[in-house]
């Protein structure tokens, strides 16, 4: 019984996975041309409301791994490593659940 | 003099680039991007082309692959580098030079013969060019467009790392003869050891009368001596 309760506990906290989203964007002072002209053509559309626009590049992300901590440490390597240009672009570490 | 033509999925100037250097009298081989060990070469060309579909960002996927790191070695060890287009959008993605290659600023992909101008012919790369010799060279690229930050720029003047910069075809170097939007007008730099070019037009369309020009091959012959 003890062992059947250790197996489901085990499978429970392998459940516990989390997930997390990346929001990248161009850096500020970094030219943004396709946010532009999404940007004219909503202007164009009427939306004269419109003060500006940055497109961005959104990822989701599911961990095999049950601690916070950690997990984002690994979200920022792979932000780091491959899922960013520091140069020209900011990133955003969101946690989805 | 050996070369190495490194091949990803996507590259698609790898022949092109083999038959200039055959045509030149290097003997060439080239290497498969999962290849983990590299021949013995004294120039390591990394192709233009659309390495992975140019998925995550031009050159992102490419700039991790296992021959990556060799030719980081080779580069750290003076193994002169020559990344062209797709290439240099490779090599600033690896680190081995500096900032970045940005979507056009007209968000259209270019393919037309552009001119250039020889900023710096006191390099492997460029030593048989006269200085402010303007080239005819064809771009076909979508993210030429050369970004930095203002300290490399600063970097870039001052010790002459500037290679190569648009002009128009009286050697104009202003806004009207910059086809990308690249900062200060810049074709292509070197590393600060200057031994790696990168370079967005491509001296290897260049090289035989009856196709285009030969304002590609003294490119090629510098490397040689």
């Amino acid at each position: 019984m003890k062992l059947i309760l250790e197996k489901l506990f085990q499978s429970n906290s392998k459940k516990n996975k989390l997930k997390f989203s990346i929001i990248v964007t161009l850096k500020k002072d970094v030219l943004d041309p396709q946010g532009k002209v999404v940007q004219n053509t909503l202007v164009n559309l009427g939306m004269d409301d419109l003060k500006s626009i940055r497109q961005g590049k959104h990822f989701e992300i599911d961990l095999n791994e049950s601690d916070e901590d950690i997990a984002i440490k690994k979200i920022d390597e792979m932000c780091k490593k491959l899922l960013v240009n520091l140069i020209i672009e900011d990133y955003k570490i969101n946690k989805i659940k | 003099m050996k070369s190495s033509v490194i091949v990803f999925p996507g590259s698609n100037c790898d022949r092109d680039i083999a038959v200039a250097l055959e045509k030149m009298q290097f003997k060439n081989t080239m290497v498969w991007h999962k290849e983990t060990k590299l021949p013995k070469s004294d120039l390591i060309v990394i192709p233009g082309g659309f390495s992975y579909g140019d998925y995550l960002r031009s050159g992102a996927i490419a700039g991790k692959s296992l021959i990556i790191n060799e030719v980081i070695k080779a580069a750290n060890s003076g193994c002169l580098i020559l990344g062209i287009c797709n290439g240099f959008q490779i090599l600033t993605e690896t680190g081995l030079l500096k900032g970045t290659l940005l979507r056009n600023k007209n968000l259209k992909f270019i393919n037309k013969d552009v001119h250039i101008k020889v900023i710096n012919n006191n390099s492997k790369f460029s030593k048989k060019y006269n200085e402010n010799q303007i080239l005819k060279i064809n771009i076909a690229h979508n993210e030429g467009n050369y970004f930095t930050d203002p300290e490399h720029l600063i970097k870039l003047q001052d010790e002459n790392l500037i290679v190569f910069k648009y002009c128009d075809e009286d050697g104009n170097i202003n806004e009207k003869s910059n086809p990308n939007g690249s900062i200060n007008n810049i074709a292509g730099i070197l590393n600060s050891k200057k031994n790696i070019l990168g370079m967005m037009p491509h001296p290897e369309r260049m090289v035989d009368e009856i196709i285009s020009n030969k304002d590609g091959v003294n490119l090629f012959s510098s490397l040689l001596n």
